[in-house]
């Protein structure tokens, strides 16, 4: 290996199977478009000029099919609920959930009688980004804690 | 995404018709946030228009029952959520009335100046995402460019890029800070030569003309008997707008144009919007020409926190007015009131019962979004096929947690 490294060197880059799975994965995570309440303003504004999520890799795709996170922006309500648990169970593994927003974290000030309390009593839940609504940076922050999430995960090795 | 259910192969022995149930929403990209519509489809036409709402229903109403009327005002930041001061502003009208107050001249000019600037901010959304939602990704990245802007505005004078609560009943939160009118006015630069790139950009695209010109036809009599506003009333030809035929605040102070178009088709709406940002920006303008210091809260103890912090650590009574303020929030005579401003997508008022104390007994909004929501019916306009209705959706331009509250 050592002496192939050296011959190699410049040309050839020696890793780990799983090291190019993750980084695959955590370079091109695609969210849903699925925006619920003001969150979704933010998460829009991410997206778009200033804050650009593309450079991250991040593409919108309208379909759960097509996506690898789903970013609950918003709050959920008991009526909601069970469309973005179908939606969750729609997307294709490995499946990634950022509750966006203190209304996705805890239900926030909507404790109320239509209103779930976190998203995470239906989906299991990634990464949790505060804020009523969190900055555009914040939400990128989240991701890449996602990505960061994705890297240190040993997900072949356990399947294996 | 959306599921298609057949419910019925055929409509006849024959089999010749084939109509199909099918659901559009609640998370489709185009239905602006979460609106769900059972649509009944013969081939690609459009024969009955289902909506179904409450899917975002937060019981706002409800909670403000058990909320002080200075605690309030976060709640009514998340209506519509594109444009905060507005909303702000509506109900700080309803409690002043109730009060029997009125802001000092300052405040107002701060209040009406902020609520334009939403109003330009809202606008600009939408005046992206309906192109976007007809296929032309690229105005939306142009408008929340500028959009950037004005959240930076907002974010210098409340602290709060979206959600700003700064109006208080009696005035404003606080002061404008230093830099901030000129900050203000380098935008109203700016963004005045931008709308007329929108206009050219989207406004003379033959596939966006093709799409919204004539469809959605919504004749000014059924704009009156379905009770829209804003500017999907205007659009229809009916010259009403509260700002200037039932002014609030220093409205009447200002030189404004109020838009109206005459066919009301989803262009109009379109086009109504756009110009009405450069009316707005006109306003801006003029609130910061004829803005004079002074008092940006009014000067009552028992309502609001002193305007002079410093009285704090020298004076007992302020202080104690100060801690029972926090504590309790101030008390509102009984009765009730029903204030309506021009919200940027139509009238929203507040109706609110008092029962005497510091909490609100009832409080009714009514919410222009809700509405306008109502004009998505085939009845009433001319959609023919299911694009049509993707256009119509934008062009209504519907802010669920208004419609659902």
């Amino acid at each position: 290996m050592g002496s192939l490294t050296a011959q190699y060197k410049d040309s050839v880059l020696f890793t780990t199977s799983e090291n190019i799975i993750n980084w695959s994965r955590k370079s091109s995570l695609w969210p849903e478009t699925f925006g619920i309440a003001c969150c979704a303003i933010e998460m829009i504004a991410a997206g778009c000029a200033r804050y650009d999520l593309d450079r991250f890799g991040v593409v919108f795709r309208s379909s759960p099919r097509q996506s690898d996170v789903m970013i609950i922006a918003g709050t959920v309500t008991k009526k909601m609920a069970p469309i973005i648990r179908r939606l969750y169970d729609q997307m294709p593994e490995p499946r990634y959930v950022i509750a966006m927003g203190t209304c996705a974290i805890s239900g926030g000030v909507y404790n109320t009688y239509s209103v779930v309390q976190g998203s995470d009593l239906f989906v299991p839940v990634d990464v949790h980004v505060a804020g009523c609504p969190p900055r555009p940076d914040a939400l990128l922050h989240g991701i890449v804690l996602l990505q960061q999430k994705i890297t240190g995960s040993r997900d072949l090795k356990q399947q294996v | 995404m959306t599921d298609v259910n057949i419910i019925d192969q055929s409509d006849d022995e024959s089999g010749q018709s084939r109509e199909v149930l099918m659901n559009l929403g609640p998370q489709h990209p185009s239905t602006h946030g979460v609106l769900r519509l059972l649509l009944q489809m013969d081939g690609e036409i459009v024969k009955r228009i289902e909506p179904h709402i409450g899917l975002l229903h937060r019981g706002t109403e409800k909670l403000c029952e058990n909320f002080t009327y200075t605690q309030i005002f976060p709640l009514t930041d998340r209506l519509d959520y594109l444009c905060q001061p507005s909303n702000n502003l509506g109900y700080a009208l309803a409690v002043e009335a109730l009060l029997g107050i009125k802001a000092p001249e300052r405040a107002q000019y701060i209040r009406v100046m902020m609520a334009e600037l939403s109003r330009i901010s809202g606008h600009l959304l939408i005046t992206g995402a309906l192109p976007m939602d007809l296929g032309a990704m690229t105005t939306l990245l142009y408008t929340m460019r500028d959009r950037e802007m004005i959240m930076d505005i907002m974010e210098m004078i409340s602290g709060a890029r979206m959600h700003t609560s700064y109006c208080r009943v009696g005035g404003v939160r606080e002061d404008l800070p230093e830099g901030c009118l000129e900050r203000i006015l380098e935008f109203c630069n700016i963004f005045e030569h931008r709308i007329a790139d929108y206009e050219s950009l989207v406004g003379n695209n033959r596939v966006f003309l093709a799409r919204v010109e004539n469809v959605g036809n919504i004749t000014g009599e059924d704009a009156i008997a379905l009770g829209l506003s804003g500017p999907c009333l205007r659009a229809s030809g009916i010259d009403w707008d509260i700002r200037r035929d039932a002014p609030y605040e220093i409205y009447d102070q200002l030189d404004f144009k109020v838009i109206v178009r005459t066919d009301g088709d989803c262009y109009d709406r379109w086009k109504c919007r756009v110009d009405e940002m450069r009316e707005s920006l006109k306003m801006v303008r003029q609130c910061i020409a004829q803005m004079r210091p002074g008092p940006f809260l009014i000067d009552d103890p028992k309502i609001a926190f002193p305007v002079n912090k410093d009285l704090l650590a020298h004076s007992m009574e302020a202080h104690i007015h100060h801690f029972k303020l926090a504590a309790e929030g101030f008390k509102v005579p009984k009765g009730e009131v029903y204030t309506a401003i021009e919200a940027p997508k139509g009238e929203l008022g507040f109706y609110i019962i008092s029962d005497g104390t510091e909490k609100p007994f009832r409080v009714k909004i009514r919410a222009p979004s809700f509405v306008n929501l109502q004009a998505l019916t085939r009845r009433t306009t001319n959609m023919k096929y299911l694009a049509d209705v993707i256009a119509m959706i934008g062009s209504l331009d519907p802010v669920m947690k208004e419609v659902d509250k």
